[in-house]
C-alpha cells in the first residue's frame, strides 16, 4: 500500500540538498508530489509531498543518516495527499512597510475575518540592518468583492503605515 | 453539432505546427461549430484552438464577453489570426483546457493587433488589450504548438503592479 508523506527538512543552506534527498528518496522507492522549498535569512527549507509503501518510522530511518550528513532536522508527517484539486487565487496582496512585528498578524488577521483562504505566501525581509523592510505577497481565495477587502485592510494601513496593494486576480482559461 | 475530445498534456500532438485554411468551405463551417459547440460545453473558458481537438488548422475562438469587466469584442472566430503589432507587457494567470488543475502566471503583451480572416473568410482587424489580448495570444501560441506552461513566470516577483486581469 502506498503511503504520503510531508517531509519537513531544515538547515543551513548549501548547494546540493535537494539532488542528494530526492536521490536517497527515489532509491528506496518513493515518488514525490508537491515541494516547496525557499532560502529563509540563509536557511534551507523544504516540504515536500512523498508517495512510498514504507511506514513513517522506516522513512524517518531512511532520511536520518543523510541528516546527520547534511545537517539537516528532518520531520515526517503523515498525510492525505489530495492532489488535483487545486484552489485558483481570486486576490493578491503586495504588502510592504518598515519591518515590524506584527504585520503578518494583522494583515492576515483583517483577511481572516472575511474567510480569504490563504493559498501561497511569501515575504521577505530587505533593507540594511539598519533599516529592514518587509515585504509579503499573498494570493489567495475569498467569496467577496475587492471593496470588503480593501475596507478591511483599510485601518492597519494607517495603523501599521505600511502599503497594501490589493489586486484581483481573473484567470484566463483558454 | 458535436463536442469534440479536448488533447491533454504531455500528448505530443499539442506540439505540433498548425497549417493555415487555403479556403473557408463548409467543411470548415462545420468544423467551426463543432469548435463553438465545444468551447461552450466547458465553463469559464473563454477560447478555444483547433489543434486542441486534434485539427492542425490555424482557426481560433475568443469569447470574453461573459466577463464584461474586460474590454473585448464579443465572439471572434479567427482564421489564419497573426499579431500585427503589439505593445507593453502584463503578467497574468492562466489555466488551459489542455493543462487539466493547474494555472500559472505567464507574461503577455497588453496591447496587439490581430489580423485575421472571420467565419465568412472575410479580412478582419481588430485593436486589443488585457485580458482579451492574453487569450488571443494563448490561442495562437497553441496553434504555433506551444503551451502557456512553456512560458510560465516565477511567484517571487517584484512589487509593481501586476495586472491579473
Amino acid at each position: 500500500m502506498q503511503n504520503w508523506y510531508m517531509l519537513t527538512l531544515v538547515g543551513r543552506d548549501r548547494p546540493g540538498i535537494v539532488a542528494e534527498v530526492s536521490r536517497v528518496l527515489f532509491d528506496a522507492g518513493g515518488n514525490l508530489g508537491e515541494a516547496s522549498m525557499a532560502r529563509l535569512g540563509g536557511n534551507f527549507t523544504v516540504m515536500i509531498m512523498l508517495q512510498i509503501s514504507s511506514e513513517k518510522e522506516e522513512v524517518e530511518n531512511l532520511l536520518n543518516p543523510l541528516a546527520d550528513q547534511l545537517k539537516l532536522f528532518v520531520h515526517v508527517d503523515k498525510i492525505i495527499g489530495d492532489l488535483h484539486h487545486h484552489v485558483d487565487p481570486n486576490f493578491r496582496l503586495s504588502v510592504h512597510g518598515a519591518d515590524q512585528a506584527g504585520i503578518v498578524a494583522a494583515v492576515t488577521g483583517s483577511l481572516a475575518l472575511l474567510e480569504f483562504n490563504i493559498l501561497n505566501l511569501e515575504s521577505d525581509v530587505g533593507g540594511t540592518p539598519e533599516k529592514p523592510i518587509y515585504i509579503m505577497h499573498i494570493e489567495g481565495f475569498a467569496d467577496c468583492s475587492l471593496s470588503s477587502l480593501e475596507k478591511s485592510l483599510q485601518p492597519l494601513i494607517s495603523e501599521k503605515g505600511i502599503v497594501v496593494h490589493l489586486f484581483p486576480i481573473d484567470t484566463m482559461v483558454g | 453539432m458535436v463536442q469534440l475530445e479536448i488533447l491533454v498534456y504531455p500528448d505530443d500532438r499539442l506540439r505540433q505546427v498548425s497549417q493555415p485554411v487555403k479556403a473557408v468551405d463548409d467543411k470548415i463551417t462545420g468544423f467551426i461549430a463543432d469548435l463553438e459547440e465545444t468551447l461552450s460545453s466547458q465553463p469559464g473558458c473563454v477560447g478555444i484552438a483547433a489543434p486542441q481537438v486534434g485539427n492542425f488548422l490555424r482557426i481560433i475562438i475568443v469569447d470574453v464577453s461573459s466577463r464584461p469587466q474586460h474590454k473585448n469584442h464579443g465572439h471572434l472566430v479567427l482564421i489564419n489570426p497573426v499579431i500585427t503589432s503589439k505593445k507593453g507587457s502584463s503578467v497574468g494567470r492562466e489555466g488551459c483546457l489542455s493543462v487539466p488543475d493547474y494555472t500559472g502566471k505567464v507574461n503577455r503583451s497588453q496591447f496587439i493587433e490581430v489580423k485575421a480572416l472571420n467565419r465568412f473568410g472575410s479580412k478582419v482587424a481588430f485593436q486589443m488589450e488585457g485580458y482579451e489580448a492574453r487569450a488571443i495570444q494563448h490561442e495562437i501560441d497553441h496553434l504555433d504548438g506551444k503551451l502557456f506552461i512553456d512560458n510560465l513566470v516565477g511567484n517571487r516577483n517584484s512589487l509593481k503592479k501586476r495586472n491579473e486581469l
